[in-house]
């Protein structure tokens, strides 16, 4: 019993980063109809702003490591990843707007080498230790063993999802937002800044993963170029879990990867962790391919 | 259009993972033949990037260190050596293209290299075709060597490593349970544990859980979560230094104060670094201790501090070990063709290394090696025990053995104790 509690925990603090990336991914999908590859680079590059930010901090401060300064450390990545995802969607995506998408699809992969090279080249292809931006503590519950930093990524993590459902449906923004998904040329008919409201997609989106990366940082200290890439894969085999360009459902898939992930790890079949995400998305493809709450849209010829 | 899309794009991904860009970063020259009277060419390759960096750069140190000494000292034969490096990232497929290019591009004479089993392997059966000796300095493997009779090496192999581990857990700490957490990916970790594992239930212990992970991983938690329900006294954990540290680090945040234990992957400057007060009182199986009091260990040290400034580690030790005895090998083969140069190397007796003496057996691995049991304490290595199979009569015979049938000699001495036979330093 405590064995499945531990478990479930485990599996719900990975989970939660999982569904921040997810989140990403089917915002862009929703809108633009892209799987955005890049996402899970961007992912690793807030991860390394936090890493460069933190370590100024800390050299800063002397040392010390605050609540404060490792809420600084966040936003200073988010808005760096921001950004990052405007500059990304303005120069790499934005003129092939009209081009098929086959095209933007293969810059995405681009843009995703870009990164994960360019990142070798510039913060070197060895692992880097994330600073320790807040004291960890372990706290022992009803024979749960978790620490303050798995219970941090959770808060954080609902945070920034609850935060991400208001916009969407509680703003005027939001509302453009959905407005462009459910079908491009009529909101753009109807007056709604569409190039503006795809912008602000990728920007929320990155700033999401920026979220996520010193999430993960914290949790799993070492980061290095190619990190993104597994928690992208899987990230994005969420958001197919869930069905794609739906935002409570890249939650829900995201933590169902992390519980699943986690159990399948904590069994006598360990060495098939990696391999589990990946059937889930060729079970999912085959059979329900619109996702656990996607509908399916009959094609029209 | 929305499940095509889907489809597509999951197809184009599946193509992308298949094929990641090659990249080969070189550090040697341009070309060269290797005619007469010119510079000899040895071929290295190495992880001098990646997940096991320390691995390959501390190899190449120890290289270096070696062959600009047999330089100063005149060459073999009145022709200098040059050493052409080649990086393979820490990966498999990589190593591979790094020694074909070397081979089939650059013509050296021998090739030099690796210390993860897995990228030795990838390389080894490209050496065997093409006819050029390989001499792997610490891939402990045993199938590294079995792949053909141009491929050595200068270090002792897992059965031997597994069984050393083993007996000081059961015999000297009187463990009588532990767990084991193997990295699935390589071939090192599998065969380690494998090993280990016989020889722990044979001394009558009981391994009370079996886990796995993927090299790269950064969540350790659920496999340690299942180790902590079975309670094991121990851990070993035969992975490589960058992982250690955060197996560590989670197995400590989940309450579990049980030491690990591991084999010779573990040796790097990082590991402590990343794992800090985790580590404490973990213990591994080492090729050399860097304070061991032997002449030649303490020649090597000082040299390699001179000009580094560092302390090496047990895979500078063995790179320069390396290097050295394919040098004395060319010098005593008088010429740079394959066959005769395996013939060379393949009759290296009694050459005093810095990691022991070094004999190269009939399966091409060194028989009876030392091999030293290390702790961490304080943020430092300390040397627990040493267990040499040549001070102790008949027990060097089947050392190598790579059946790992054989007892070799019993690990001995624990820090405080005094040496019960001649076979054990203490400190």
């Amino acid at each position: 019993m405590q064995t499945l509690l531990q478990n479930l925990l485990n599996g719900i603090a990975s989970g939660s980063i999982y569904a921040l990336i997810a989140l990403g991914y089917t915002m862009v999908y929703g809108i633009l109809k892209l799987i955005n590859f890049a996402h899970g680079d961007i992912f690793m590059l807030g991860s390394f702003v936090g890493f460069y930010a933190g370590n100024f901090i800390a050299k800063q401060n002397g040392g010390g490591s605050s609540p404060l300064s490792a809420a600084l450390v966040m936003l200073l990545s988010m808005i760096v990843c921001g950004a990052f995802g405007y500059l990304n969607e303005r120069i790499a995506y934005r003129p092939l707007r009209n081009a098929p998408r086959i095209a933007s699809l293969i810059t995405a992969i681009g843009v995703s080498f870009f990164l994960e090279f360019g990142g070798q080249f510039v913060f070197g292809p060895d692992p880097k230790f994330f600073p320790t931006l807040i004291d960890k503590h372990v706290i022992q519950f009803a024979g749960v063993v978790t620490t303050n930093y798995q219970l941090i990524v959770l808060g954080v993590a609902i945070a920034f999802m609850a935060l991400l459902q208001y916009i969407v449906y509680g703003t005027k923004y939001g509302r453009a937002m959905r407005a462009v998904s459910y079908n491009f040329e009529t909101a753009s008919l109807m007056g709604i800044p569409t190039d503006r409201v795809i912008s602000t997609t990728f920007v929320i989106g990155s700033m999401l993963a920026a979220v996520a990366g010193i999430l993960y940082g914290l949790s799993y200290p070492k980061i290095d170029p190619l990190m993104g890439v597994m928690p992208g894969l899987k990230a994005f085999v969420a958001a197919v879990l869930g069905g794609i360009g739906n935002v409570p459902g890249a939650v829900v898939g995201g933590l169902l990867i992390g519980i699943i992930e986690s159990f399948v790890g904590g069994s006598a079949y360990s060495n098939y962790r990696d391999a589990i995400a990946f059937v889930i998305l060729i079970v999912i493809l085959l059979f329900r391919p619109s996702g656990l709450f996607g509908k399916y849209q009959a094609e029209k010829v | 259009m929305r499940n095509k899309a889907l489809i597509l794009s999951t197809a184009i991904l599946s193509l992308v993972l298949m094929g990641c860009p090659p990249k080969t970063g070189e550090t040697g020259g341009a070309a060269a033949t290797t005619d007469a009277g010119g510079e000899i060419l040895v071929g290295e390759f190495g992880s001098l990037t990646g997940s096991e960096a320390t691995f390959g750069q501390s190899t190449h140190n120890g290289i270096m260190l070696a062959i600009d000494e047999v330089n100063a000292a005149g060459g073999v034969n009145n022709r200098k050596i040059r050493v052409l490096t080649e990086d393979d990232q820490s990966k498999a497929e990589e190593a591979a293209n790094a020694v074909t290019k070397l081979i089939s591009q650059n013509n050296v004479v021998s090739i030099l290299g690796e210390v993860a089993s897995s990228n030795s392997l990838a390389a080894a059966p490209i050496c065997q075709q093409n006819k050029v000796p390989m001499i792997t300095p610490s891939s402990t493997n045993p199938r590294v060597t079995e792949v053909g009779d141009y491929i050595f090496r200068m270090c002792f192999i897992d059965p031997y490593q597994g069984e050393a581990m083993a007996n000081y857990l059961t015999k000297e700490l009187k463990l009588k349970r532990a767990a084991i957490l193997i990295d699935v990916k390589s071939d090192y970790s599998t065969g380690l544990a494998q090993y280990f594992e016989r020889t722990f239930t044979a001394n009558g212990g009981q391994i009370v859980g079996k886990q796995s992970y993927s090299k790269g991983d950064s969540d350790f938690r659920s496999q340690l979560t299942a180790i902590k329900a079975a309670n094991p006294q121990v851990i070993f954990v035969p992975g490589y230094y960058n992982d250690i540290g955060q197996i560590a680090i989670q197995a400590r945040d989940l309450g579990m104060s049980q030491p690990l234990a591991g084999g010779d992957g573990w040796e790097s400057p990082k590991l402590i670094e990343i794992g800090g007060k985790a580590l404490e009182g973990c213990f591994y199986s080492n090729h050399y201790h860097v304070d061991d009091p032997a002449p030649a260990v303490r020649t090597f040290v000082q040299k390699y501090q001179e000009r580094y400034g560092a302390k090496p580690d047990a895979l500078a030790a063995l790179g320069y070990d390396s290097a050295k005895v394919l040098a004395e090998a060319i010098k005593r083969a008088g010429k740079t063709d394959g066959p005769a140069l395996r013939d060379a190397i393949a009759q290296t007796k009694g050459y005093l290394g810095v990691t022991g003496l070094i004999n190269l057996g009939p399966d091409r691995n060194p028989v009876g090696k030392k091999l030293a049991i290390l702790e961490i304490r304080n943020g430092q290595t300390a040397l627990k025990g040493i267990v040499d199979p040549n001070a102790s009569a008949g027990a060097a015979a089947g050392a190598t053995d790579t059946t790992g049938t054989t007892a070799s000699a019993a690990t001995t001495g624990t820090t405080g104790s005094t040496p019960t036979t001649g076979t054990t330093r203490t400190q």
